[in-house]
C-alpha cells in the first residue's frame, strides 16, 4: 500500500535579495512510497535531496505538484483513502500532522543550550503527553542503543562531538515513533562503528509502522538499510529503483 | 474650669509669634465672653458650607464607604488638628444637641477640650464627658467603650481617608480601584504581612470593607474597634479636613476587617493585665508608664538602680470617662445604658471570650 | 478551537487622514502618513490563535509588532486611536469595546500579558511570591495556605527556588524576574499568554532557559501564546507560525520553520539573511 505519492512536485525560489533570481529547487519530481518502506534519496550536492525532504515536511511550500500522504487518514477532510495532500494542506494541517504522525530530521542538532541529551530525546514524548519519568526511560533505552556513553546522558548536548550530537538527534527523531520519518543525512558524522548501532536501530524501526525517507551519502548505510533509491539530478528525478540494483553505483 | 482655660492657653502659646502684652489678651478674651462672637455664625461655619458639608455627608450616608469630596473650609486650627471632623460636627449641631469630643480616648487633651469650647461658644450646645450623654461624639483615634445607640452619631477625625494609598500612593489609581472594586494589592499587603510576620499585623487604619462593596480605611482606631463598625445602631460619619473627603458607615452597615479564611481578622489581647485604676479586663487598654508614688514599693531586690525603679509600667483604660465609671462601680456593663441586656459591641473580656466569638461572626 | 480571532486590527497615533492607510506600510516604505504626519503604528493586521498554539510576531523596533500584541492583550494606550474586532471563544462581541471591568476580569484570566519591561508587570517591593499572589487574590482566591501552596507550584513550574519566594523581588536576578513575571501570568491557568519581547535585558545563556521552560510549561499547560520579538531565534524556538511585521503590517506569515527557511516576500530574506 502507497503511504506517501509524490506527484509532480517542483519548488523554484525566488531570490528578491539576489536581484529578483529565480533558482530551481526540484522541477517535476514524481515517486510513490509504500507503507514501512525504507526509501533512500541520492544525489550530488545541489541536486535536491534535502528541499524534496524540506517540501515533504513544508519546511518549504512546494510551487507545483501534489504530495498525497495516506499516513493520517483519520485527520483527512475528504473520503478515506484520498489521502492529504501536504502540498496544499494549510499551516494548521501541517502542525497537526507533525504533531501526529511526521518526524523530520536535519542533519544538524537544533537544540537550545543547558538542557541534557536525555531531555532532549525525550521533549518530543512528553509533548505528546507521556509522563516525564517515561519519557526519560525511553530516551535512555535510545541514547543506549545508540552507543552514547551514559556519562553524556545528562550533559548538555552543545558540549558534544559532531557524532554525539548526531545520536542525540537521531534519538530525538526516533523516540516519538512517527508513522513517516524524514531524515536529512542522520549518520554523516559517524564512525563505522557507531553507525552499524544507527543502522540496526533503523532497521528495527522500519516494518514496525514507520516509513522512512532519509537523504543518506554512504553506500554501506544504504545498502544496509534502504529497501529502492531514489535518485536526484540537478533538481530532477533520475530513477527510483531497488537497492539490488542500486549496488556499485558511485554516489557523489 | 473652662474659663481658666481660656484665660491661660493662648498666653503660652505665643512662643515665636508677636509679642502681644498679656493683659491686652486677656482683654480680648474677656471681651469674647462677651457678645464678642455676635459676628460669627451660628455654629462658626457660613450656611452655605453648612450645608455643602451635611450635602456631603448624606451623599456619604447613601453610598456606605464611598470617599464624597467636599469644600473643606480653613478652621481656626491646623490642618490634621481634627479639622474634618470641627466641620462635620458643627454642620450636625443644634443648639439643642449635646457634644462630646474624644482625643485618644480622653475627653481633657487640650485638643479636645478647645473644640468642645468652639462648640459651645458658638453653636450654644451642652458638652458632656459622658458618652452615654452625648448626641454628637467627635473623636479622634477611638470608638467609645459604650455602645452608641441608633440617636447618636460618632464623628471620626481621619488623617489619610484611602486605605489604598498604603499599597499605591497614585489616588487617581486607587479612585480607579474603588470605582471597579479592584481591591488585588491590598490583598498583597495582607498576603505579604502574613508572610512576615505569619499573621496579619496592622495595628490601626485596618483596611475595612463596607457594605461588601467599598473598601474604607476606619481611620487610626485600634483593631480593637473595628468590629464596633459592624451593624451598629448609631451612624459614623468620617471627615478629613485637610484631604476635604467624608465617608460614612449608616447604622446596621455589614462591616467586614479583610483577612483571609484561614488567617483571620484578631483584635488586640492584654493577657492577664487588667486596668490598674478600675480592673477592668473588658476595655482597649494601654500601657502608661508613671513615676511611682512610693518607692518603697518597688519589688525588685536589692534596689540598685533607683533611677528605674521609680517608675513602673501599669495598664490603664484608654477610655476615660468609661474608666470613671467603672472606678465607681466596678461591674457596670458596656451597655449599661440600654433596655436591652448582652448588646454585642467590641471584643468581650478574655473570660466569656468563646462564648463571644461564635456571635460575633453573624 | 479558535480562541482568538483578530480582524483589521489598527493603532494610530496622530489625527489621522483618509489618505493614512495609502500612504503607509510595506509599499510606501513608512509608517508615517506624509499628508497628516500621523504614525500607523499597525493596521489591516489579520489574525487567529488556536487554543495551545504559539504564533510568533516578528519584526525591527517600529514595525508595529508590540503595537498589535498591546491590542491583543486588551492593553489600552490613552494617547493612540485603535480600530479592529478581537473575537474571543467564550465571549460575545468585540473585545476592544468592553468595559473596564470585563476587561479587567479578562485580564485577570483567560489573557495575561508579559510586560517587555519588568518594572511594568512586578512591583519590586512585593515579595516573588506577592507578586504571583496577587493574580490569585484579585481572582478571589481567599484561604492563605491555597495562595502559597499554588505560588509555590507555580515556582517550582517556572523553575524559580521556593527558597527565595518570600525575598523582595527588587533582590531577585533579571532572569528569576522574568520567571516570576511568567509564573504570575500562568497563575490562574489563562487560555493565552500574550509574551512581549521575553528576552528583553536577560544574558544569552538565561535567555535560553528561560525560553526552555516557557516552552515546556506552555506545551504541558497546552496554554496558547503570541510571542513577540524581534529576535528571530527567539520566535524560531516557540512559535508555530510566524507573522513578519514591517511599517506597521504583515507581510508575511506561515509556519515558522517555512518564514525562516523558506522566505517569500523580499524584506523577510533580507531578514533572515541578516541574521545567518
Amino acid at each position: 500500500m502507497t503511504v506517501l505519492s509524490v506527484e509532480g512536485l517542483s519548488k523554484t525560489f525566488d531570490m528578491h535579495v539576489l536581484g529578483d533570481t529565480q533558482v530551481v529547487g526540484l522541477d517535476d519530481v514524481s515517486f510513490d512510497v509504500r507503507e514501512g518502506e525504507f526509501l533512500a534519496v541520492v544525489g550530488e550536492s545541489g541536486s535536491g535531496k534535502s528541499s524534496l525532504l524540506k517540501c515533504l515536511y513544508r519546511t518549504y511550500d512546494p510551487t507545483g505538484g501534489r504530495i498525497v500522504y495516506h499516513g493520517a487518514d483519520e485527520l483527512a477532510d475528504g473520503d478515506a483513502g484520498d489521502g492529504i495532500d501536504l502540498a496544499a494542506c494549510d499551516d494548521r494541517e501541517v502542525i497537526a500532522l507533525r504533531d501526529a504522525t511526521i518526524g523530520y530530521t536535519s542533519q544538524f542538532l537544533d537544540e537550545i543550550p543547558r538542557v541534557p541529551a536525555v531531555d532532549v530525546v525525550a521533549r518530543p514524548l512528553r509533548e505528546q503527553g507521556v509522563p516525564a519519568e517515561d519519557a526519560r526511560g525511553e530516551a535512555r533505552e535510545l541514547l543506549s542503543r545508540l552507543d552514547l556513553p551514559e556519562a553524556l546522558w545528562e550533559a548538555y548536548p552543545a558540549t558534544f562531538s559532531g557524532g554525539e550530537r548526531q545520536r542525540v538527534n537521531l534519538a530525538q527523531a526516533l523516540s516519538p515513533r512517527p508513522t513517516l520519518l524524514l531524515l536529512d543525512e542522520p549518520t554523516s558524522a559517524l564512525d563505522p562503528e557507531t553507525r552499524q548501532a544507527a543502522i540496526d536501530l533503523l532497521r528495527e524501526y522500519v516494518g514496525e509502522d514507520t516509513t522512512v525517507v532519509g537523504v543518506f551519502h554512504n553506500t554501506a548505510v544504504i545498502e544496509a538499510v534502504a529497501d529502492r533509491v531514489v535518485v536526484l539530478d540537478d533538481g530532477k528525478l533520475q530513477r527510483v529503483v531497488p537497492v539490488a540494483d542500486f549496488e556499485g553505483e558511485v554516489v557523489g | 474650669m473652662t474659663d481658666e482655660r481660656t484665660a491661660d492657653d493662648p498666653v503660652a502659646s505665643t512662643d515665636g509669634g508677636t509679642t502681644v502684652p498679656t493683659d491686652s489678651v486677656d482683654a480680648v478674651l474677656d471681651s469674647l465672653d462677651g457678645d464678642g462672637l455676635s459676628g460669627y455664625n451660628y455654629a462658626y461655619l457660613d450656611e452655605h458650607t453648612k450645608r455643602e458639608v451635611r450635602r456631603a455627608t448624606l451623599k456619604a450616608v447613601a453610598v456606605p464607604g464611598h470617599q464624597v469630596p467636599y469644600a473643606s473650609r480653613p478652621m481656626p486650627l491646623a490642618r490634621g488638628w481634627g479639622t474634618g471632623g470641627i466641620q462635620a460636627s458643627l454642620s450636625l449641631l443644634g443648639p439643642d444637641e449635646t457634644f462630646k469630643v474624644v482625643d485618644q480616648g480622653a475627653d481633657e487633651s487640650v485638643n479636645a477640650a478647645n473644640i468642645r469650647r468652639l462648640a459651645e461658644n458658638t453653636a450654644d450646645v451642652e458638652t458632656t464627658t459622658d458618652t452615654t450623654e452625648a448626641g454628637v461624639v467627635q473623636t479622634r483615634h477611638r470608638i467609645p467603650e459604650e455602645v452608641l445607640t441608633d440617636e447618636q452619631i460618632l464623628v471620626l477625625q481621619v488623617p489619610i481617608t484611602d486605605p489604598l494609598r498604603k499599597v499605591d500612593s497614585s489616588d487617581a489609581a486607587n479612585r480607579r480601584r474603588h470605582a471597579h472594586k479592584n481591591y488585588g494589592k491590598m490583598w498583597v499587603h495582607l498576603y505579604e504581612n502574613v508572610v512576615e510576620w505569619g499573621e496579619i499585623n496592622i495595628a490601626s487604619r485596618y483596611p475595612t470593607m463596607v457594605a461588601e462593596r467599598y473598601l474604607m480605611d476606619p481611620s487610626p482606631i485600634p483593631r480593637w474597634d473595628v468590629p464596633k463598625l459592624d451593624d451598629a445602631e448609631n451612624l459614623y460619619v468620617f471627615a478629613a479636613g485637610r484631604e476635604a473627603r467624608i465617608y460614612a458607615v449608616p447604622p446596621h452597615t455589614d462591616v467586614e476587617p479583610l483577612a483571609f479564611e484561614d488567617r483571620e481578622f484578631t483584635v488586640e489581647r492584654f493577657p492577664d493585665a487588667a486596668c490598674h485604676a478600675c480592673g477592668s479586663t473588658d476595655t482597649y487598654l494601654v500601657e502608661v508608664s508613671e513615676e511611682s508614688e512610693s518607692p518603697q514599693t518597688t519589688r525588685e531586690e536589692g534596689g540598685g538602680e533607683a533611677a528605674d525603679s521609680s517608675f513602673e509600667t501599669r495598664y490603664a483604660c484608654n477610655d476615660s470617662s468609661f474608666c470613671e465609671k467603672r472606678r465607681e462601680d466596678s461591674d457596670i456593663p458596656k451597655d449599661h445604658h440600654l433596655d436591652r441586656e448582652g448588646v454585642d459591641w467590641g471584643p468581650g473580656t478574655p473570660d466569656n471570650e468563646e462564648a463571644s466569638s461564635g456571635g460575633a461572626g453573624e | 478551537m479558535t480562541l482568538l480571532d483578530a480582524e483589521g486590527l489598527r493603532t494610530v497615533y496622530g489625527d489621522g487622514c483618509d489618505r493614512c492607510l495609502d500612504a503607509t506600510g510595506d509599499r510606501a516604505g513608512t509608517n508615517q502618513c506624509p499628508h497628516c504626519g500621523s504614525v500607523v503604528a499597525c493596521a489591516e493586521a489579520d489574525l487567529t490563535v488556536r487554543a495551545g498554539e504559539v504564533l510568533g510576531i516578528v519584526g525591527e523596533s517600529g514595525s508595529g509588532k508590540s503595537s498589535l500584541a498591546e491590542q491583543l492583550a486588551l492593553e489600552r494606550d490613552p494617547d493612540a486611536e485603535t480600530d479592529g474586532v478581537v473575537r474571543y471563544a467564550g465571549h460575545e462581541g468585540n473585545l476592544l469595546d468592553v468595559d473596564y471591568e470585563t476587561r479587567h476580569d479578562l485580564r485577570t484570566g483567560d489573557i495575561a500579558l508579559v510586560h517587555q519591561h519588568i518594572r511594568d508587570g512586578l512591583n519590586p517591593e512585593f515579595t516573588g511570591g506577592g507578586n504571583v499572589a496577587e493574580k490569585l487574590l484579585s481572582a478571589g482566591w481567599r484561604s492563605f495556605e491555597d495562595v502559597r501552596a499554588r505560588v509555590r507550584e507555580l515556582f517550582e513550574a517556572t523553575e524559580i527556588p521556593v527558597d527565595r519566594m518570600d525575598d523582595p523581588t527588587s533582590t531577585y536576578s533579571g532572569g528569576m524576574q522574568r520567571r516570576v513575571q511568567i509564573a504570575r501570568a500562568l497563575a490562574n491557568d489563562p487560555e493565552l499568554v500574550v509574551l512581549d519581547e521575553p528576552t528583553t535585558g536577560l544574558d544569552v545563556s538565561v535567555q535560553a532557559r528561560v525560553l526552555d521552560m516557557f516552552r515546556r510549561v506552555q506545551r504541558e499547560k497546552g496554554v496558547a501564546a503570541v510571542v513577540v520579538s524581534h529576535d528571530l531565534g527567539v520566535v524560531r524556538l516557540l512559535a508555530d507560525r510566524t507573522l513578519v511585521m514591517r511599517h506597521g503590517r504583515v507581510v508575511e506569515s506561515g509556519l515558522t520553520d517555512r518564514v525562516m527557511e523558506d522566505p517569500h516576500h523580499e524584506y523577510t530574506q533580507t531578514l533572515i539573511n541578516s541574521v545567518i
